[in-house]
């Protein structure tokens, strides 16, 4: 049937066409095309995953500040609780050493004032055995002014001394 | 609102397509009824002759009713080669023209050698090959000159825009390619696709081109181009040469060396039918779908003209427009398969087997 048998024109015209359209399609149109295309979807990706890196250091980042701020954070309370701390055991031991200091002045002073108390006492003493003495004297004086009663005295003592 | 604007648009390119395709079907007609008006009054209507002729290949161009554009007629005689206008064979059947080496008639769209007293001489005329530039070639021309206009201009678009998103022209074309490369080659081929890509982008976008031009029913188109044999013969053969140039060790090991070695006397035979049947596939598919597309759309226009009543003819127009649709699909249909089973064959030929036997087929 002349439907279905080649004819030998057309078979001829058709390679020849053919050959001439993939020749310069494939020189000129699909070989720059397709390296265009296959450019670009390179640069899109790598656009992409630059992309995506950044994003990860971003957020690696936004961690690290996180957690620096977090540390930094901690060591201030660390720091202010140590310093309260500190200070505390500061008021105490000053309040402790100033409790000592002051006893120990107390004891000091309670101590003086006995020595003083004794120097005082002492010399007490002394003024009144002097003054007795300087009564006794006086009066003695006064007794023994007449003879006779000095006589008195001594038979008198004579007498214990007899006796003894 | 926004689903109701789609709907508006879908139903509105619906209605341009079917008014194209009325006002196309209409100017079928009319063609029609202008070739057969002026003889064929009293003469029957033979719609099995027009739709051979329309599907067939023919030595002149039909523009506009009876006016034709004439081809050059090459032929190639034992005596030498033979270069005149198809004017001059018209009108077929009647006019001689006297050549340099034989006389020559036109019978059935065939060039015939005739002698002195205009009876067809058959054995001169199967000395004489003719390479004429028909209709068919004509049209081939045509389409390759689009293509070549078309691809060159995206191609340096692509050079002017580097790195730029594709605009026009270019981002028509960029899904189709990408279509090519992502869902033809790289599936069926693998890594080694690039090779291939100008072939197979460049059959996908002939058959195509041709697939569509020959859908229009006016000047310059409405031609049978991817439905002519030798065409899709041509493109099979290609493909057959590409598959078994570049068949590595695994495939013809894969035809001449069947697992149960025992089996040579069946497998072999087999298979070696089997690497000329894939491509003889390839080309009777095409073939088929087209030309059964065109048959089928002319019929249903002839029914009018069977019938002798314009009242047919909104049958004949909402079967014809479902028809074009449906070949619009088959269309990019077939220049998919075509393209596919082109790059499937490539695939099988070269692909690297790991294991002993893993092809069934």
């Amino acid at each position: 049937m002349d439907l279905v048998t080649p004819h030998i024109g057309l078979v001829f015209w058709t390679t020849l066409c053919f050959a001439i359209l993939l020749f310069i399609l494939g020189k000129y149109a699909w070989k720059p095309i397709l390296a265009a295309v296959a450019e670009r979807e390179q640069s899109i990706e790598t656009a992409l995953l630059r992309a995506e890196a950044v994003r990860e250091e971003m957020a690696r980042l936004t961690n690290e500040n996180e957690a620096l701020l977090k540390s930094a954070r901690a060591e201030r309370d660390a720091i202010l609780s140590e310093a309260t701390k500190v200070k505390n055991q500061i008021i105490a031991d000053a309040k402790e050493a100033a409790q000592k200091e002051g006893s120990r002045q107390i004891e000091l002073a309670r101590i003086e004032i006995n020595n003083q108390k004794a120097i005082a006492m002492a010399d007490v003493k002394n003024q009144v055995a002097s003054l007795s003495l300087e009564i006794a004297e006086k009066v003695l004086r006064k007794q023994f002014e007449d003879q006779k009663k000095q006589d008195e005295l001594v038979k008198d003592l004579l007498r214990d001394v007899k006796l003894s | 609102m926004n689903k109701s604007s789609i709907l508006n648009l879908k139903l509105f390119n619906i209605s341009l397509i079917c008014a194209f395709f009325l006002i196309a079907g209409g100017f079928t007609n009319s063609a029609f009824g202008q070739e057969k008006a002026p003889e064929g009054s009293e003469k029957k209507f033979e719609p099995k002759e027009i739709i051979l002729e329309h599907i067939g290949d023919s030595h002149s161009w039909p523009v506009v009713g009876e006016v034709m554009l004439p081809l050059p007629v090459i032929l190639y005689t034992d005596k030498g080669l033979e270069v005149f206008s198809s004017a001059k064979l018209m009108p077929a059947d009647s006019a001689v023209y006297h050549g340099a080496h034989y006389n020559y008639k036109l019978e059935k769209e065939t060039v015939k050698v005739v002698d002195a007293s205009g009876v067809v001489d058959e054995a001169a005329t199967k000395k004489v090959m003719d390479f004429s530039i028909t209709r068919n070639v004509a049209s081939m021309f045509m389409a390759i000159t689009i293509l070549l206009i078309v691809f060159l201009s995206v191609s340096s678009a692509y050079k002017k825009r580097v790195g730029k998103a594709p605009k026009g022209l270019q981002s028509f074309m960029e899904p189709l390619i990408l279509f090519v490369r992502d869902d033809i080659a790289l599936p069926n081929i693998g890594v080694k696709y690039l090779r291939f890509m100008p072939l197979l982008l460049t059959i996908f976008f002939f058959i195509l081109l041709n697939n569509l031009l020959g859908m229009v029913p006016f000047f310059p188109g409405g031609y049978n181009l991817t439905g002519n044999i030798a065409v899709t013969a041509v493109l099979s053969v290609i493909i057959f040469f590409v598959v078994n140039l570049n068949g590595n060790k695994h495939y013809w090991k894969h035809i001449f060396v069947p697992n149960p070695w025992w089996l040579f006397f069946i497998m072999i035979p087999v298979e070696i039918v089997g690497i000329f049947t894939k491509p003889i596939a390839l080309m009777i598919r095409l073939f088929a779908n087209i030309t059964a597309g065109h048959i089928l759309i002319l019929s249903l226009i002839s029914l009018i003209f069977i019938f002798k009543t314009i009242w047919v003819s909104p049958v004949s127009i909402v079967f014809v427009v479902f028809m074009d649709a449906i070949e619009l699909l088959v269309a990019f249909l077939q220049a998919y398969i075509f393209t596919l089973l082109g790059a499937l064959f490539i695939g099988m030929a070269i692909e690297e087997h790991h294991t002993e036997h893993t092809e069934v087929l």
